[in-house]
């Protein structure tokens, strides 16, 4: 039987052949009926084949696709964490520029590995002030906050040209209530990206 | 008594000073405790000035309100306020006579004015011609006219006029004491980002146009113009801005870094500023006469040098640092040589000193320190460097002299919020000059001089 199959489709080929190289119509004989399905069975496989091929490219492609989107949102979210970190504020006790011990400092290593990861990264420090100090004195002290983190910056081997420093002495508060949480948080650094932030490296192990 | 006073020639005037007929704004506002300090703290240690009624327009009523509370405001007199309504009247009539040269000349009751306790009485009259004043200084003791002092007639609402009747007013102190008055004067200040100007005695505030955020003015000794410092985004630019043209210009070298806390020398040739960069802040000097010579004038990377203040001689400088740690006050020769700690102070226990400025004569340095966590005006004797607390309400700030070498504006937020008010460093007697948003940094001009465009004087 098995073997039928293929010879009878094969006959009936060399008819259809025959017939048409003949010229004479061969109106008797009719297609086989099981030839017919035989051959659309055919054709539906290779069909069947060609969509399962183009489906897996399309599959393989989907997943390279998301592949290289995850990895871009990855890229995208480690460079974010990576900005959010060199954005970290640090801040001041009352009247003083020294960089607090703990916190304050973690938080300075950290950008100083991301400056080290990071050659052509540059920033900027802007120093600010509650506004209880004397007015002109904090756009002194505010100066001297920004260089304060500059210098540890510079002490742990940044280069000084990647660190420029501003004072907004007490002109810019986050916030504005006159109490001591509001006062604890206006004092402080603020740092900002100024070139080779749109490639920006994680530090190993970070 | 109206009639009698009137049928036997005497002058039959209310004083109007004080009273309803006074226009509503030169309604002189309560000091501190609504107490008439003045006459409180020293009594019978200054003359008595008594400023007279007269023949009544609202200009003249408006005239004598703003003279009699010059007067009062230079805290030199005892003023003698009669009480309301008791019918006792005092005037001058001028007639034909007073500005005219009349042998007759006004009626005078210097007995009477003697018996209420004036040294000194002021009368107003206005010319038959209506177009001037002549205000007269009498010496009642002496029974004389001590001055006269003769004043175009201007409306009230016109700040060149008002300036005139300041000075009119300053005159009578200088003739009354020998020491000039401080009415025709100016008091610069901030309130946000905006830069404004008021004559000393509240009146005739002026917003001065500036490009941003405005900062710590101060005068040229001529009174015509001012410096500030322009903060942007980190940077400060000095400019030069002419008060009667409202031009402006940008001093040279401060379009670098972050330049503040501007003091011209008193010749007016040199400006000394603050300045924030790479190593700190330090104080610089420019020539501004000839338009050149950037020098610097402190150095040190871990020490701050700002708000710089020149003695009156020309031959110092006083200024803050923190080469210590927290800022106090020091002094240096004009060319930066010779520093040295000015205002004593105990390492450890005495607060921040900062914004100093050097009297007008000399002998004192007014600065503020903190006391408790709150900053308060200090007077230091430039001599012996004793140091004296003037202020304990509240906060007190950023003094500033006036040319009197008396009084000082500083800001203090006694009321409620920051406003610019004013001490007598003699009598400790305050007033608030200001009363809208949250003012700071004072600067008291000198004698503003006549405009360009004088009013015709004789």
């Amino acid at each position: 039987m098995r073997l039928s199959v293929p010879i009878s489709a094969g006959l009936a080929v060399i008819l259809i052949a025959a017939a048409c190289g003949g010229g004479q119509p061969q109106v008797a004989v009719g297609p086989d009926p099981d030839s017919i399905a035989r051959e659309q069975r055919i054709r539906d496989s290779i069909a069947a084949a060609e969509r399962a091929r183009r489906d897996s490219i399309a599959r393989a492609e989907e997943a390279r696709r998301r592949a290289r989107e995850d990895s871009i949102a990855r890229a995208r979210a480690e460079m974010e964490a990576v900005r959010a970190m060199i954005a970290e504020r640090i801040h001041f006790d009352y009247d003083r520029s020294n960089i607090r011990p703990g916190q304050d400092t973690q938080v300075l290593e950290q950008k100083l590995r991301i400056l080290q990861a990071n050659p052509a990264l540059r920033i900027e420090i802007v120093g600010h002030c509650d506004e209880r100090g004397s007015d002109e004195y904090n756009l002194a002290l505010g100066q001297r906050r920004s260089l304060a983190a500059k210098q540890f910056l510079v002490d742990r081997g940044i280069n000084t040209d990647r660190i420029s420093v501003r004072s907004m002495g007490e002109e810019q508060p986050l916030d504005r209530a006159s109490n001591e949480s509001a006062w604890a948080m206006n004092r402080r650094d603020e740092f900002i990206i100024i070139a080779g932030g749109d490639q920006l490296r994680r530090p190993p192990g970070m | 008594m109206r009639s009698w006073l009137a049928n036997t020639g005497i002058v039959t005037m209310l004083v109007a000073l004080g009273a309803p007929g006074a226009i509503a704004q030169d309604t002189i506002p309560p000091v501190e405790g609504g107490v008439r300090l003045g006459i409180t703290y020293t009594p019978g240690m200054r003359p008595g000035m008594l400023v007279l009624g007269g023949p009544r327009t609202e200009l003249l009523d408006s005239v004598r309100t703003i003279l009699q509370r010059d007067l009062d405001f230079s805290d030199q007199f005892e003023v003698i306020t009669l009480p309301e309504g008791d019918g006792l009247m005092i005037g001058i009539s001028g007639g034909s006579a007073a500005a005219s040269g009349s042998t007759m000349g006004p009626f005078v009751n210097y007995p009477l004015y003697a018996a209420l306790g004036a040294d000194y009485a002021v009368g107003v009259l206005m010319a038959p011609d209506s177009t001037r004043f002549t205000v007269s200084l009498y010496d009642v003791r002496g029974e004389s006219v001590r001055r006269q002092f003769p004043l175009p007639v201007g409306a009230v609402s016109d700040p060149d006029f008002r300036m005139a009747l300041h000075r009119v007013a300053d005159g009578l102190v200088r003739g009354a004491t020998g020491i000039p008055g401080v009415a025709a004067t100016r008091i610069a200040y901030i309130v946000g980002k905006q830069l404004y100007v008021t004559d000393a005695d509240g009146h005739g505030i002026r917003a001065i146009p500036t490009g941003g955020s405005a900062f710590s003015p101060t005068w040229d000794p001529n009174g015509k113009r001012l410096v500030y410092s322009e903060l942007d985004q980190g940077l400060g630019r000095l400019y030069l801005h002419d008060l009667e043209s409202e031009r402006r210009r940008l001093i040279p070298s401060t379009d670098d870094g972050l330049n503040f806390a501007a003091a011209f020398s008193p010749d007016g040739r040199l400006l000394a500023f603050s300045r924030g960069g790479e190593d700190g802040t330090h104080i610089f000097s420019y020539n501004l006469a000839q338009d050149c010579c950037l020098q610097r004038l402190t150095v040190g990377r871990f020490s701050d040098n700002l708000s710089p203040t020149f003695s009156p001689d020309g031959r110092r400088v006083a200024f803050v640092s923190t080469r210590v740690g927290l800022p106090q006050i020091y002094v240096m020769s004009a060319d930066g040589t010779g520093q040295e700690l000015f205002a004593p102070f105990d390492y450890g226990v005495t607060g921040s000193s900062n914004a100093p400025e050097w009297s007008p004569d000399g002998t004192q340095l007014a600065f503020h320190r903190d006391v408790a966590g709150s900053p308060q005006v200090f007077l230091m004797n430039a001599r012996s460097r004793e140091v004296r607390q003037l202020t304990s309400a509240g906060r007190n700030e950023d003094p500033s002299w006036a040319p009197d070498g008396r009084h000082i504006a500083f800001i203090s937020n006694r009321s409620g919020s920051r406003q610019v008010w004013i001490i007598d460093t003699e009598t400790g007697r305050v007033r608030q000059l200001t009363s809208s948003g949250n003012a700071r940094l004072p600067a008291w001009s000198p004698a503003i001089p006549e405009p360009s465009n004088p009013l015709r004087q004789e």
